[in-house]
């Protein structure tokens, strides 16, 4: 066993635990944290791949954005894990099922008799210096331009309904223009009122 | 590297739309007070779009953008039908959406922008493009089930659609890696080419097809993957319910078609099963569940089912044994199915937006008692929709069934025949039954049915159109079958 071999099953076995931590950790912000450290692992995986663009961007959007919001909502969240848990056992026996024959076709199929070197063979090595970025640079904007936009208005869809669903003006409230309040002068705010002295 | 710069003619009309769903964003920021605005320009986005996808893109299959985008005649019927049903939809629900103050531009802006996902869906050629236009017709639909903010059930409802959705994407895309490990390709010609030459490992390809079917079914709404169809009809509002039982039905068909008979014919006796036992179960289970429902939008929700099991039968009966020279006019057959039930669909929550008015949901079968003594001329039209969905003739439903019962016994399938047709007559009990209530009970209500004008005229002429399309179907029998076999061979 070489030493990427080595590396490659070692971060396969953290990143496996780390998955099967996401679902069964009791608090859900550890939950988080684990789904943090199975992306750190898959990043990894995808470094001996030679897909260091993917890995980077795998740990800077999933890790950096996607899961810091994430676990700022589990923490806002006051989630019931006793009410989360009711039809536990009822539902065990229909998942447990489902999911045990998945596992065992994913096995048969997965497994090295269909994607084994002798079937798949390693393809060759890259020439030195190739970059796994400009390759994906150079299809993105011309192969891939049709999808590329379209996934752009996939993101304004998100971004639309996201806006459309959480913005409200509520009415009663009292808005407070900051344009208006930086341009406070000393004249609006200061009066000066002379009166004349009282007398007993 | 040398790389040309694609031909946009042929994706023109998507190109269109884009930019029109720019438009109304800008339109809707900036000028939100007037009303009508985002509306208007939505409606002229379709029409223009409609204009672009007949006179823009020839008739001949032509790829664009690496092989990713099709145009074919196949695609651009299916488009055509599309921008009506949205159309349709979204002039049927304008009233609705006003008297409950939820008319806002971004509603517009999301069906725009659904409609472009469903185009894209259409015109795929790419498991990934496939995927994105899905994507992009879900999310907006996952949004406008939420529109209703501030209602708990259409909250619940979307959460619902959401997640099960998210689900069965994450379903797809498994499949998708597995026909890409098998065949190494992407685009749809590459794997058929893939698939005929016998490169590709059959295992490997089967694994990733039972897959695909879930992300299929689930998107169809058929058995086993049917549990969001009720409860996202009855929770979300009557208006967005039409939008998800129209337009995005012929969407999923298109891919249905786009995946199971462009790319993977070759497999198609291992899809045909897996179909029969979807289609089978639908069937079943829609026809006999509405009956129970008391709630007209879950009737509707679980016909629907049926319906698409229906439909599901004629692409049962493509290849028998080896023998494809039955293809066509079977999958014509079920292209038929799918446009009469989005026909039949408008129509009948049409009826029901028509009778809901504000602060009053028109949801309970109760609710169109006595509805030919409030209104005869509508109380026939719904009872044209509804002897047109239990497929009693001369209806365009019933022509739609014949069709695709006629391949399925060509195809050798009898008892499959006799059982639809056995759960067809259970299923005209419900349909019926509607019927009896508008004629022959009392009305619970007398209030007079306030519609705007256009929406009147409109029911009308979707009633009609369903009457006259069952007096002459040969039209777009004929229409279903030359854009195939244009597409196909």
């Amino acid at each position: 066993m070489d030493f990427k071999t080595f590396v490659f099953y070692f971060l396969g076995a953290i990143l496996v635990f780390a998955a099967l931590r996401v679902i069964t950790a009791r608090n859900p912000v550890h939950a988080a944290l684990y789904l943090v450290l199975a992306f750190f692992t898959a990043g990894g995986v995808w470094l001996l791949l030679h897909a260091e663009f993917l890995a980077i961007v795998l740990v800077m959007v999933y890790v950096g954005a996607v899961m810091v919001l994430f676990l700022f909502v589990v923490m806002m969240l006051d989630i019931n894990v006793e009410r989360l848990r009711q039809g536990f056992w009822s539902y065990l026996p229909v998942g447990a099922l489902i999911g045990i024959l998945l596992v065992v076709e994913m096995t048969i199929v997965l497994g090295g008799r269909y994607f084994g070197l002798e079937v798949m063979p390693e393809p060759p090595a890259m020439a030195e210096g190739y970059s796994n970025t400009r390759a994906l640079g150079m299809v993105l904007y011309t192969e891939y331009v049709y999808p590329f936009e379209l996934a752009s208005l996939v993101l304004l869809v998100a971004m639309i309904v996201a806006v459309t669903l959480t913005l409200r003006k509520r009415k009663g409230t009292k808005y407070i223009n900051p344009d208006d309040q930086v341009a406070v002068k000393r004249e609006g705010r200061v009066e000066l009122v002379k009166m004349p002295a009282e007398k007993e | 590297m040398n790389f040309v710069v694609p031909d946009f003619y042929p994706a023109a009309a998507e190109i269109f739309v884009a930019v029109m769903a720019l438009v109304i964003m800008l339109a809707g920021a900036f000028a939100r007070s007037v009303r009508w605005l985002a509306y208007t320009l939505t409606q002229l986005t379709l029409v223009g779009a409609a204009l672009i996808t007949i006179f823009v893109p020839s008739v001949d299959v032509s790829y664009t953008f690496s092989g990713m985008f099709v145009s074919d005649l196949f695609g651009n019927v299916l488009k055509l039908l599309i921008y009506l049903a949205v159309g349709v939809a979204l002039l049927y629900g304008r009233g609705y959406l006003a008297d409950r103050r939820m008319e806002r531009p971004e509603y517009y802006l999301l069906a725009v922008l659904m409609t472009l996902g469903m185009m894209v869906m259409v015109s795929a050629n790419h498991l990934l493009t496939l995927y994105i236009g899905l994507e992009m017709m879900s999310l907006a639909l996952y949004g406008m089930t939420a529109f209703d903010r501030d209602s708990v059930r259409s909250t619940e409802a979307a959460m619902k659609y959401f997640v099960l959705g998210a689900l069965a994407s994450g379903l797809l895309l498994y499949g998708m890696s597995m026909i890409y490990g098998a065949t190494g390709a992407l685009d749809f010609v590459s794997i058929k080419d893939a698939l005929y030459f016998q490169t590709a490992n059959k295992t490997v390809l089967l694994f990733g097809l039972v897959f695909l079917m879930a992300g299929i079914a689930f998107k169809l709404g058929v058995v086993p993957f049917h549990m969001w169809v009720p409860d996202v009809y009855q929770g979300a509002p009557t208006a967005v319910t039409l939008l998800i039982a129209s337009a995005p039905k012929l969407a999923a068909f298109a891919m249905t078609m786009r995946l199971l008979v462009f790319a993977l014919f070759e497999l198609a006796e291992q899809w045909q099963a897996m179909l029969m036992f979807l289609a089978v179960l639908s069937i079943i289970l829609g026809n006999l569940a509405a009956i129970a429902q008391s709630n007209i939008k879950r009737m509707l929700a679980y016909s629907g089912i049926s319906h698409m099991g229906f439909m599901l039968l004629g692409l049962v009966a493509g290849v028998v044994s080896g023998e494809t020279h039955n293809a066509i006019t079977a999958y014509s057959a079920a292209m038929f199915y799918a446009v009469a039930y989005v026909l039949m669909s408008l129509a009948s929550f049409g009826m029901v937006l028509l009778l809901a008015r504000a602060g009053f949901e028109a949801e309970e079968i109760d609710d169109f008692k006595g509805l030919n003594k409030r209104s005869p001329w509508f109380a026939a039209m719904m009872m044209i929709v509804m002897f047109s969905m239990a497929g009693i003739p001369f209806f365009i439903g019933f022509f739609a069934k014949l069709a695709v019962l006629q391949s399925v016994v060509a195809a050798g399938y009898v008892w499959l025949a006799v059982l639809a047709v056995v759960m067809s007559v259970i299923g005209a009990f419900y349909y019926l039954r509607v019927v009896k209530v508008m004629y022959f009970d009392a009305p619970a209500d007398d209030a007079p049915i306030h519609a705007p004008a256009e929406m009147r005229v409109m029911m009308s002429v979707n009633g009609l159109s369903i009457a006259a399309l069952g007096l002459m179907p040969q039209g777009l029998t004929y229409l279903c079958w030359i854009a195939l076999l244009a597409s196909l061979t």
